[in-house]
This record gives C-alpha cells, structure tokens and sequence, in this order.
C-alpha cells in the first residue's frame, strides 16, 4: 500500500526563529496586530509504500531522524493518510 | 605527512582558495570528490566553504551523506586532522562529528565582511601554531552561521575549552564589528575533546595573501602540516 506522509519541521521552541520575527514585523506592518508568535518552519510530503500505517509511520519517523529534521534544533510532527 | 585533501561537493566554491592555502604553507594538497570513497592517503582532510547541494533542506544536511563521508569519519576517528570551513563546518555539525548546529543569522542577511576572533585554543591540529589569544581578522561570508546548541553541549563546550574561535567586540583599534550573526557565546569555532577535528565559520584561506589584505589564515593550514611534521620527526627521534 501507498500512504502518504505529511512532515512538518518546526524550529525548536525557545530557538531564535529570525524568520518568524521578520514575518510577524511584516504581517503588523499590514495593519494585522492580531498576529504574534510567528514562527517558520518547513513542511515535507512523501509517499510511502509499506504493509501498513503503522509501518509507513514507522518509516517515516526514521527518515525524519535520519535526514528531515535536525535532532538539535528542530522537531516534527507526522501526519499519514492512505493514498 | 603533508598529504591534504580537499573534499568537493556539489556546489563547494572555496575548493580552490583552500587548495592554494594549503600549498602555501608546504602543502601536498589535492581535491577529493565527494562521490569517491577513499581520501588517497591524505594525512590532513579539509571540507571546504560553499553551498553543498543548495543548501537544501538544511546547509550541509545532504553533504554529509556523499560516500565520501564514510572515509571522512573513518580518518577523524582515527586521530586524523579535519578542518571544516563555513559550510564544512556546516557539514561537521550535521554528521554530529562536532555538537551543536548553525542556524539563520540573526540579522537574516547574508554577511560578508572581515570580523576580528580570538584563538581561544590552540592545542588543536589546526590551531597549534597561534599564540593563545591571538587576535585574528578573518573574512567570514555566511547566511547560516548562529551557533547553537543545548546548554548541557555549551556548558561542556566551555568548561574543556573546546571553543576554538570567538568573535570579540571592535575595539578602537579595529574597525570590524562583533560577531556578525548572534551565534551562542559570541563562538565562531569549535573542536572535538581530542582537538583533531575543528569547525570554523570564518574563512581563513581568504587571509593568507598581503595582497589581500589579511594574513592572519595561515596558521590554520601550517598548523596540521607542522604538527605533522613534528610527530613525525618525534617518532624517528623515539
């Protein structure tokens, strides 16, 4: 089975996240004050063929481990739904 | 001894700088591809500055995944001098072979300027021929250079000494400006405990020729050449 996977890798809270700032200076410039804690991450999809959710989910945190995430500075969350 | 090799990634654009530095001060230097899997004997082994694989995803996270890499570590664990320069640095960090990451400058742009660093350690393979303290002007020419990492790593990092390099505010002497992208503790390089393995953010193969202004580099390229030279010069005297 295929199953499609959504990362999202998010700055480490407590880390400076300057493009979160630097967007929320942008978005109160825009007249939107509402906005504040403004931070910028990074969103992943991949498909990924395994036996079942669980797998694919399994698989997926390892990537995230491996490559897709920086165990220093960020962390993610998973999302899987099947194709 | 004095075989360097410097590794090319895709998108590496400091290869040739470090290849000259590395000749100026005597040594046999080469490039490595990132692609091959053995470091043709080198003694000494320098990830050079650049932009490996667009930087994509995270600056170095691809890089440290090239073949080339499994010699690399292999080299490193055996006691073997490695230099990692701006984005080999990069690179070191992400194949957790030095702690901590360089994330986004603070200020967001792209900083490309002389900065003034101390030496804070010089019993290092590529720091051994500076005088402790030794107050450098170094280029550095980085978008992602804030250091940081986890208090448990800066607390260690600061209690062994492992801080290589550290910007320091412009005096009047100095018309250069202090640590140009918010990096943790004003750090601007690191070593491993056992200092054969150190990561720079400046760029001190841009400061080996009058010509260009500043000459304070050298000594990271004399340094593991000299050193080498020593240990080898030892061993025939034992």
């Amino acid at each position: 089975m295929t199953f499609r996977v959504h990362v999202r890798v998010m700055p480490r809270t407590g880390l400076l996240d300057p493009q979160g700032q630097a967007v929320e200076h942008a978005l109160s410039a825009l007249g939107f004050a509402e906005a504040g804690a403004v931070r910028v991450g990074r969103a992943i999809e991949l498909d990924v063929d395994a036996g079942s959710r669980d797998e694919a989910e399994a698989r997926a945190r390892l990537m995230c481990d491996k490559l897709l995430a920086n165990p220093v500075t960020e962390d993610y969350l998973l999302a899987v739904e099947e194709d | 001894m004095n075989r360097v090799a410097i590794v090319r990634f895709p998108g590496s654009n400091c290869d040739f700088d470090t290849l000259r530095a590395a000749q100026s001060q005597g040594g046999d230097a080469f490039f490595v591809w990132h692609r091959d899997t053995d470091l043709k004997g080198a003694d000494i082994v320098i990830l050079p500055g650049g932009f490996s694989y667009g930087d994509y995803l995270r600056t170095g996270a691809i890089a440290r995944f090239s073949p080339i890499m499994q010699a690399v570590e292999r080299h490193a664990a055996a006691g073997g001098p490695l230099l990692g320069i701006c984005n080999g640095f990069q690179i070191l960090c992400e194949a957790q072979l030095l702690p901590g990451a360089l994330l986004r400058n603070a200020g967001l742009t792209f900083v490309s300027k002389p900065v003034d660093v101390t030496v804070e350690q010089t019993d290092t393979a590529f720091t051994c021929d500076y005088a402790p303290g030794a107050r450098l002007g170094l280029p550095v020419a980085h978008g992602e250079g804030r250091y940081v990492a986890s208090p448990d790593t800066l607390r260690m990092l600061e209690a062994e000494g492992l801080v290589v390099l550290r910007y320091v505010a412009a005096t009047e002497r100095s018309p250069f400006q202090p640590n140009p992208n918010g990096s943790t503790n004003h750090i601007a390089g690191i070593c491993n405990a056992a200092g054969n393995i150190v990561g720079i953010m400046p760029h001190p193969e841009r400061a080996i020729d009058r010509l260009l202004g500043l000459t304070g580099g050298a000594g990271f390229f004399s340094s593991p050449i000299s050193s080498h030279q020593n240990a080898a010069s030892s061993r025939i005297q034992a």
